[in-house]
């Protein structure tokens, strides 16, 4: 009933914009109901176009003002973090450079050179000089960008591995992640998914005979001491996953059939990123929109939204099914001291397993 | 300039010869006219229904897993009580994709121009092979029609995103859309590269064999230039994306292992071995990426043309144009894998294809400032197909320039899959390319149909139109680079981005009224169609032999000899002459020189 309703709505709307435009055909002058734009329809076209280039200043402004400053954009929580952050600002500020001056060039001349009769058009058809100063600006100007960008992206990927990285895998599934630690000799024990057995409690399709695998530790929160290189290894069991770490500035594809690897070195605790103010004014903010959500649950009868604490995420972001959109592992960054105890009260991998 | 084609024995047969019947005339037409009025009328159904299925995703993103009288109306039993099913969500963003991207800005905005202007711009009688035409677009028809077919299987349409991935897309057991969903998605794709390559050889054939006498490539117009190159590279990429689907095809119903390999699911090992996603991965974004050009180009051609005849200006730097159209072309094959930087290919080839994909920002950068200079000094015409030309422009700076924050490989990784790319080519291709082709109708509907649209509902079009495209897209950027993940079905679970929700209603307000306003165009493309003011031979004194053909349509498009042409696409305004348009077909003056363009 609502859908016949609404549809009623939109077909009166329709005539009545109909009927409008109608009027507007009638009321011009009698000669020129030929549909092609006529001087008075150019200038009103016209003055709109600074309208609408006042629209997308204002627009963007506002952008940036409320919803630029999100705490993930500036607060990175690993080594490399800053790197990429400088790289997203510096280009950000010569896109917001060209952008204003490339629309305000669009819109004005729009503007100003609105058609009128009897006017004619400069004849300019070409100039080499003029195209070539605007292939040149753009060549020096990404080329200062590429070779930043390519200089970041090597910092970035480039594994050390005379650090001597903690290495921990990162099991993908259908739709939750484990992570898997070395143990004492911070080496992976050998693995395939055909060698899952989901009676003795294998599910990572570790091989039980390799020496390596017997102190593995497996995990479903991913804690990491700070601090410290971690490098990465990514495996999935059936189909694409992504693992996506954004205050890390860090993601992966988990590819069945492949290893992928990324490797970074977190720099802030979670206890101590709970307390820069960004994220304590974000998650006022958000604890502020939780309980106004939570009021018609209450009033239903429901229990309330629980307060919000912050957290490192580890999302998945690369379309994998139904739950997709819940597949989430938390990350707790902790000193070197309580990781020591934490990993201390993980069950190894030989003790696990169902005899 | 001595590159005249022969036209000759094309001459001969033009005309009323013979009978048409109504199938002939109507349905298995094999006039490129007729051809291009179906491409348009199958494409505008299809976008129809991509649009709206767009505007349901918005409504469950902005009022998550809330009933919804529309849900319920339109999807059954995928919403009981009228909440959205987490399966078609992801099916809805699937094939509104597919939709988008293939059934309306490939065969809607390239088939229906290439197949309008080519022989009417270029001086033929009719495309190389009209039966091959027609049974391109037959085919066209034949794969919308499984398309949407396949959205009323059992299991659900296919719901693997338009880039279809393995092993998700592969394995039935994986998702209930990888099932017969999957399966006719393939089929109706392999189908629509079929026709799409018949279409463009003929485009190819036709631009290179049959331009009339004096029609040189450097005087034709640069509509004909897009459509050309277009059809390039869509000869050279849609073959390897027609073999990934094949190749899949075998992994799914051949037990082959291509994609596949060492796959854990549901409690069972499956037999598969020494595939790899990564190589499907490769294939599709070797067509994936110069998709979007294929997309684009066409639109960035009607956009030159549409400009410069309502500017009354010459288009500006007319080869640095065809340069930028031919380098764009070059590059977009090579630039894949800026899609894959972190699907665990090697980061030296990321490195690469950096390098090369921040160089297409050059040819695009060209572009931008010759449309720039061609306002200058011009003496504006704002049509409605002039507005969206200029909005056109718009949104392709805007979008492209985030281009350059996702091409750069080090920065792709915390944007990667966030709501940031899903506004960088929603502005970039999608409202770009959707601009183009609207303006395209706009300008060109008098030649389709012999009739003018309405242009204050024109107005009233663009103007809602434009201030949506920007309302929607442009905060999406920052919603991305918060780090909202794309392609999620609610982001409740996820309290971090709660302060995002009221951004996203935003948007989606913004989306309704933009998909709404859709109706007005939709209502005065239909109803021009019949109660349209008739046009007059050339309402927008445009100088291209397109206008030169008689209103009325005839099968061989002129009557009598084919006119010759003398000059470029672009005498506006040219000192010495009266008028401030001079049609290519005017001999030039005594003592006149061509422009040395």
């Amino acid at each position: 009933m609502t859908a016949l309703l609404t549809i009623i709505v939109l077909v009166f709307i329709l005539v009545a914009i109909w009927q409008m435009v109608k009027i507007f055909d009638l009321a011009q002058a009698k000669s020129e109901n030929s549909q092609v734009a006529t001087d008075k329809d150019n200038t009103i076209n016209a003055y709109l176009m600074m309208a609408f280039l006042a629209f997308i200043y204002i627009i963007t402004i506002v952008c940036f003002v409320k919803w630029g400053d999100l705490p993930l954009i500036s607060n990175s929580a690993s080594e490399h973090g800053p790197g990429f952050d400088n790289l997203m600002i510096i280009t950000f500020v010569i896109l917001f450079i060209v952008q204003t001056i490339t629309q305000f060039l669009l819109h004005y001349f729009a503007y100003k050179y609105k058609g009128e009769k009897g006017r004619k058009a400069l004849f300019f058809a070409d100039n080499n000089k003029l195209e070539a100063i605007w292939t040149i600006i753009p060549v020096i100007v990404l080329s200062g960008l590429i070779i930043y960008g390519l200089n970041t992206w090597i910092n970035i990927m480039g594994v050390d591995e005379s650090d001597d990285p903690l290495v921990i895998e990162l099991y993908a599934q259908q739709f939750n992640w484990k992570a898997r630690y070395g143990g004492n000799d911070n080496t992976l024990g050998k693995a395939n998914v055909r060698l899952i057995d989901i009676d003795r409690a294998n599910i990572l399709g570790l091989d039980e005979a390799d020496p390596n695998a017997q102190d593995d530790i497996i995990t479903t929160e991913l804690h990491l001491p700070v601090g410290k290189p971690v490098l990465f290894k990514m495996r999935s069991q059936d189909v694409l996953h992504s693992a996506y770490m954004p205050h890390f500035r860090a993601q992966m594809n988990c590819v069945p059939g492949m290893i992928t690897q990324f490797g970074f070195t977190p720099t802030v605790t979670t206890a101590d990123m709970r307390q820069t103010p960004q994220i304590i004014k974000k998650i006022e903010n958000i604890n502020k929109i939780r309980v106004e959500n939570s009021k018609p649950l209450i009033a239903k009868g429901e229990e309330a939204l629980e307060p919000y604490e912050f957290d490192y995420l580890l999302l998945c972001n690369k379309i994998c099914g139904k739950s997709h959109y819940n597949m989430q592992m938390k990350i707790v960054v902790e000193t070197q001291e309580e990781y020591d105890a934490w990993i201390a009260e993980q069950k190894k991998f030989k003790n696990s397993l169902i005899n | 300039m001595s590159a005249h084609a022969d036209n000759h024995a094309h001459d001969d047969d033009h005309g009323h010869h013979h009978k048409e019947t109504f199938v002939t005339k109507y349905i298995f037409s094999q006039d490129h006219k007729m051809i291009a009025k179906q491409y348009l009328i199958t494409g505008t159904i299809m976008g129809v229904i991509g649009v709206i299925m767009s505007m349901m995703m918005r409504m469950q993103i902005a009022w998550p897993e809330e009933p919804n009288v529309l849900f319920e109306a339109l999807l059954g039993k995928w919403a009981p009580d009228g909440v959205m099913d987490a399966d078609i969500y992801l099916a809805l963003v699937t094939i509104h994709g597919t939709i988008m991207v293939f059934f309306v800005l490939t065969a809607g905005l390239s088939g229906t121009f290439s197949n309008l202007l080519i022989p009417l711009q270029i001086g033929a009688r009719d495309m190389a092979s009209g039966f091959l035409n027609m049974i391109s677009y037959w085919l066209f028809f034949l794969s919308s029609v499984i398309m949407v077919i396949s959205l009323f299987v059992e299991a659900g349409p296919a719901s693997a995103g338009w880039t279809i991935y393995p092993p998700l897309s592969a394995l039935p057991m994986a998702q209930g859309g990888s099932g017969m969903g999957m399966t006719l998605w393939l089929v109706s794709m392999a189908i629509f590269i079929a026709s799409s390559l018949l279409g463009s050889l003929n485009y190819i054939v036709t631009v290179i064999n049959l331009r009339t006498k004096g029609m040189s490539m450097t005087r034709l117009p640069l509509t004909i230039w897009a459509f050309f190159v277009t059809a390039i590279i869509g000869v050279v990429s849609f073959p390897v994306l027609l073999s990934a689907a094949l190749l899949l095809i075998m992994d799914r119903s051949f037990g082959t292992s291509f994609f596949l390999s060492d796959i854990f699911i549901q409690g069972e090992v499956l037999h598969y071995q020494g595939g790899s996603p990564v190589l499907f991965e490769h294939l599709f974004w070797f067509l994936g990426h110069p998709e979007v050009y294929i997309v684009i180009l066409p639109a960035m051609g009607l956009v030159s043309e549409i400009m410069a005849t309502n500017s009354r200006k010459p288009i500006f730097g007319y080869r640095a144009m065809i340069a930028s159209i031919l380098a764009i072309a070059f590059l977009s094959t090579i630039v894949w894998g800026h899609h894959m930087f972190i699907s665990g290919m090697n980061p030296f080839l990321g490195s690469v294809f950096t390098f090369t994909t921040l160089l297409i920002a050059i040819p695009s950068a060209v572009k931008s400032f010759n449309w720039l200079t061609t306002l200058w000094k011009g003496n504006l015409q704002m049509n409605p197909a002039m507005l969206f030309s200029i909005g056109f422009v718009s949104t392709f700076i805007t979008g492209g320039l985030t281009g350059i924050i996702m091409g750069d490989s080090a920065l792709d990784i915390n944007i990667h899959d966030t709501y940031f790319i899903v506004a960088h080519f929603h502005l970039v291709m999608g409202i770009s390319a959707l601009y183009g082709m609207f303006a395209g109708i706009y300008h060109w509907y008098p030649k389709m149909f012999g009739r003018m649209l309405n242009k204050n509902l024109g107005y009233i079009h663009f103007w809602i139109t434009a201030v949506c495209a920007y309302g929607v897209f442009f905060p999406m950027h920052f919603i991305g680079m918060a780090g909202l993940p794309r392609r999620y079905y609610t982001n409740s679970n996820f309290p971090l981005f709660d302060d995002l929700a009221n951004v996203n209603v935003i948007i989606t307000i913004f989306a309704l009224i933009g998909g709404i306003v859709q109706i007005v165009y939709l209502y005065n493309f239909f109803g021009s169609i019949f109660f349209g003011k008739k046009t007059i031979q050339n309402p927008w004194r445009s100088t291209t032999l397109e206008w030169t053909a008689p209103i009325k349509h005839i099968h061989g498009n002129w009557e009598g000899e084919i006119p010759h042409v003398h000059r470029w696409a672009y005498d506006y305004s040219k000192p010495g002459h009266d008028d401030d348009f001079v049609p290519q077909n005017i001999p030039l003056k005594d003592g006149e020189e061509e422009l040395q363009h």
